[in-house]
């Protein structure tokens, strides 16, 4: 009777496990809005990022059943082998080995490891030496501490921490394939959506691609440690249809905007000396050591997404920026609470 | 046999003191305790440096720590645990029991041996050293915060000013001249002074794997000595090994440092595996099943081991068929490491098994080495890695290595060799509670840790934004580790207890067959009265079971 209800129950367990196990899978296959978390890696939206997905999948099927297997025996073993509470004291049969035994448990998993070594390679060889076709966007990511700049050769400017890149849809792939490289130490460049993590590294140039199959915007962060702020250099990069993207890359092409009423703080940019890490095309500023500030305000956040691009917390920003974010390169500079206002408001002009 | 049970007070010199007597010591069974002990505070140090850090992850944009400190924390907990538990407490062990192992009264070179013994532990006071230059000892001093890797050139005096990356650089240089030097006292012992009859064949697999360990210390250390000579020479003399304004190589390091640090992960499970293969078939009253297997095993992972440093590599870039080559030398580690498993498994098959503690933290080892080596084989899959390495997925799966299997085997070799270490047994319900509490705490914090891994959260972070979907995982490890520190101090005062208060032990309380049993707990100086003589794997079987000897069978 005691039997035949743990058997029962054993049945049921085991129906409620496949049972979680295919949900679990049917809410990573469906994965439109990336469940759990926006950065999750079983929720794929690009074609490297679902290669790594399909491996990933095989091999976890693979363990799990290995870890199926080896548990069940070891449980066996220990509940089987007990010493008994009315132990006679005899020690057990001494078996000191088996040669065929040793051969099977030698041979098996080297037929597994044969089998998930051809399927990796194949993956690593599709993803890692896809060519870039004539038509795909080429953009260089340079990992700074602790901002993303992005240049865009093809059309000639740069900007920074929020990369765009249009849709490349399968009737249309336009995939884009960014060289990493580093101003200073190592960073990685990591959004898990699109695909798998490759570093930036000085002296090391390295490449990498992404053809998003929706619009959107994907999250990432640095993903190697980079020093003081390293936790909060976030990546973000905005998917947009061919002529959202189009007309982006029109506006950044363009040059700063010069509105005469905020000359103020244009000065104010020069004589506090900001010019000489930011760049703002079409006036005399063309520092490198910081963000591009051209088009400042057509980003949606500051501070290497970390802020929300507000007036307040642009002023809060200029005003000290190791206070905003500990470990910031960019120096609190002394300044009026009238010069903030004006520089602020310059720098709001920036569209 | 009654006589002998009682235990025998150490000789003692009349003419030096109690701390002279332990400072000029060149006893290999006293050296092992102070590696242990030595190794056991700074167990309990880096613990505090885990409980900091997992406070300030517990929810995310946490401000209980600064940035500054976070990281500084985590280089030092990284780098402790490895340089200053992990290795001291198994060269301890090692140091302790493979010379009554293999019959011999001391190392073969006792004064290399307290040698090697003083620099690693000058290199870790010399480390905790930086915590009290520099600034605020709030903030962690003038601590290194670079990442235990150490990547360059955030390492060069431009992005590390202060001398917090020469602390770690010089400290971590001593311990090496230190692990070298037990290095070549393990191989020479193990292979010059065993007893009489004691083939290789014959040893137990303590020592063999003892030996390959050293052999694996000998041929890893030297990379990364050479790669910290070169750094040393970057930040003080002007070099330009890894400074890339001057054409130098970043990449470099990083192979110099792997080349070292994965030999490293097999220095310190090998010993485990040491402990587990001693203990494991005391408690199911077997021989250890396929013991030449398990032997060619231990030497196949020391070989393998060398050839697959580059898979901690995968996102540097590296061409295709290079990843593909440290995918295939990575993933035939797991061969000679599933033979161990079914070799172990094998042992306890058709046993009577005892669950005394030492046993049932070996079940725990085996059952959590089994789930860190199938992280680890999704690990070198290399795509699958492009998305794992850096995040907290691989921090999860290296202390399961860790934690889960080597700390758990030291455990275990603590529950086993304590009565001959001191004479005195440390109290089984103490050691019951320490286990279960342990296992609790520990999956709690660790298998929930995977999780914010695999929702992209990466490592060394100090905070993380909220709506990433992390906070949760994170506050459920923080909790877990709640139950570790309480299991932790139920550990410590079982040996403080016991030591002072334990049952009496006895010469051989588990009824176990190797040498060390042979002789009192704790042992003389001169280990054995006479030198023993043995004809096979386990001596003391011989004696118990007259009828039945070991030698008729091997």
């Amino acid at each position: 009777m005691r039997k035949f209800r743990l058997r029962v129950w054993l049945w049921r367990a085991g129906r409620a496990c496949v049972a979680a196990l295919c949900s679990a899978s049917a809410v990573f296959a469906a994965a439109t809005p990336a469940p759990f978390s926006p950065t999750n890696i079983f929720a794929p939206d690009s074609t490297p990022a679902r290669s790594i997905f399909r491996i990933s999948a095989f091999v976890l099927e693979i363990t799990g059943a290995i870890f199926v297997v080896v548990f069940s025996l070891l449980a066996y073993a220990v509940i089987k082998y007990r010493e008994p509470k009315d132990d006679d004291g005899h020690e057990p049969a001494q078996v000191y080995g088996s040669n065929q035994m040793e051969l099977a448990w030698t041979v098996l998993p080297v037929l597994i490891v044969v089998v998930l070594f051809l399927s990796t390679a194949q993956v690593i060889h599709r993803v890692q030496d896809a060519r870039a076709p004539a038509d795909a966007l080429q953009v260089t990511a340079v990992g700074h501490q602790f901002w993303w700049e992005y240049r865009y050769p093809q059309y000639n400017f740069s900007t920074a921490n929020e990369l765009h890149v249009p849709i490349s849809d399968p009737g249309h792939a336009v995939p884009t394939y960014l060289g990493l490289l580093s101003a200073d130490v190592d960073h990685s460049f990591w959004v898990p959506r699109l695909a798998g993590k490759t570093d930036l590294i000085p002296n090391h140039p390295n490449t990498t691609w992404i053809d998003p199959h929706q619009t959107g915007i994907f999250l990432g962060q640095c993903a190697q440690f980079c020093g003081t702020a390293h936790a909060n250099m976030l990546l973000r990069v905005y998917v947009q249809s061919p002529d959202d993207f189009q007309s982006w890359v029109h506006e950044q092409e363009q040059p700063a905007v010069n509105d005469p009423s905020t000359a103020a703080g244009r000065a104010l940019f020069v004589a506090k000396a900001c010019f000489a890490c930011h760049t703002i095309r079409g006036t005399m500023a063309a520092g490198k050591v910081g963000p591009d500030l051209t088009h400042l305000m057509s980003r949606d956040t500051i501070a290497a997404g970390i802020l929300p691009n507000t007036p307040e917390n642009l002023r809060k920003w200029i005003q000290d920026p190791p206070a905003m974010k500990e470990g910031a390169l960019m120096p609190k500079v002394d300044m009026t609470d009238e010069q903030l206002t004006q520089i602020t408001a310059y720098l709001e002009t920036l569209k | 046999m009654a006589a002998d049970s009682i235990a025998v007070p150490l000789p003692r010199t009349e003419s030096r003191s109690l701390l002279l007597d332990w400072l000029c010591t060149v006893d290999h069974k006293k050296i092992g305790m102070m590696y242990i002990v030595y190794a056991l505070i700074f167990l309990v140090i880096m613990g505090c440096e885990a409980i900091l850090m997992r406070i300030q992850l517990a929810r995310p944009e946490s401000t209980f720590l600064s940035a500054d400190a976070f990281n500084r924390l985590f280089t030092m907990h990284g780098t402790t645990g490895i340089f200053f538990v992990a290795m001291p407490i198994l060269i301890g062990f090692g140091n302790y029991f493979v010379p009554l192992m293999i019959g011999a009264r001391d190392m073969a070179f006792p004064r290399l041996n307290a040698f090697s013994f003083w620099m690693t532990a000058f290199g870790g006071i010399l480390l905790y050293a930086s915590f009290f230059t520099g600034g605020s000892l709030l903030h962690g001093g003038d601590a290194p915060a670079v990442g235990w890797f150490a990547y360059a050139p955030l390492t060069s005096p431009a992005f590390s000013p202060g001398h917090g990356t020469d602390f770690w650089n010089l400290s971590l240089l001593l311990a090496g001249i230190g692990s070298i030097g037990a290095a070549v006292n393990f191989i020479a012992t193990v292979l010059c002074m065993r007893c009489p009859g004691m083939t290789l064949g014959k040893m137990p697999l303590f020592a063999w794997m003892n030996l390959v360990t050293g052999g694996l210390i000998l041929v890893a250390i030297s990379p990364l000595t050479a790669a910290q000579l070169m750094l040393m020479a970057d930040r003080f003399l002007g070099g330009h090994f890894f400074d890339p304004a001057a054409g130098g190589q970043p990449v470099m390091w990083m192979h110099f440092f792997w080349i070292f640090g994965h030999p490293e992960v097999y220095v310190l499970i090998i010993p485990s595996f040491a402990f587990i293969s001693e203990v494991l078939p005391v408690f199911s009253r077997k021989a250890i099943f396929g013991y030449p297997a398990m032997v060619a095993a231990t030497a196949g992972i020391g070989f393998v081991s060398l050839g697959v440093w580059a898979h901690h590599l995968f996102t540097v870039g590296m061409p295709s068929y290079g990843n593909a080559f440290f995918v295939l030398t990575t993933m035939v580690v797991a061969v000679p490491t599933g033979i161990k498993i079914f070799n172990w498994l094998a042992t306890m098959w058709g046993g009577k098994i005892r669950f005394a503690t030492p046993m049932l933290f070996c079940i725990g080892f085996l059952f959590q080495f089994l789930i860190g080596g199938l992280t680890g084989v999704m690990l070198a899959t290399a795509p699958f890695d492009w998305q794992l390495n850096n995040s907290y997925f691989v921090v999860a799966h290296f202390h399961y290595i860790i934690v889960g299997g080597i700390l758990f085997a030291i455990f275990a070799a603590f529950y086993y060799w304590f009565p001959k270490m001191t004479g005195r047994m440390l109290s089984e319900k103490l050691g019951k509670w320490h286990f279960w509490i342990f296992v609790l705490g520990f999956h709690l914090t660790f298998d929930f840790m995977h999780v914010p891994g695999l929702l992209g959260m990466p490592r060394r972070v100090y905070t993380y934004q909220a709506g990433r979907g992390w906070g949760v995982w994170n506050m459920i490890s923080s909790i877990g580790v709640i139950f570790q520190a309480a299991a932790i101090l139920i550990f410590v005062y079982n040996i403080v207890h016991s030591y002072f208060r334990g049952a009496l032990a006895g010469n051989d309380p588990w009824d176990a067959w190797t040498l060390e049993w042979a002789t009192t707990s704790p042992p003389a100086e001169y280990n054995f009265s006479s030198v023993p003589a043995v004809r096979s794997r386990r001596p003391l079987w011989d004696i118990k079971h007259p009828e039945d000897p070991d030698w008729k069978y091997e």
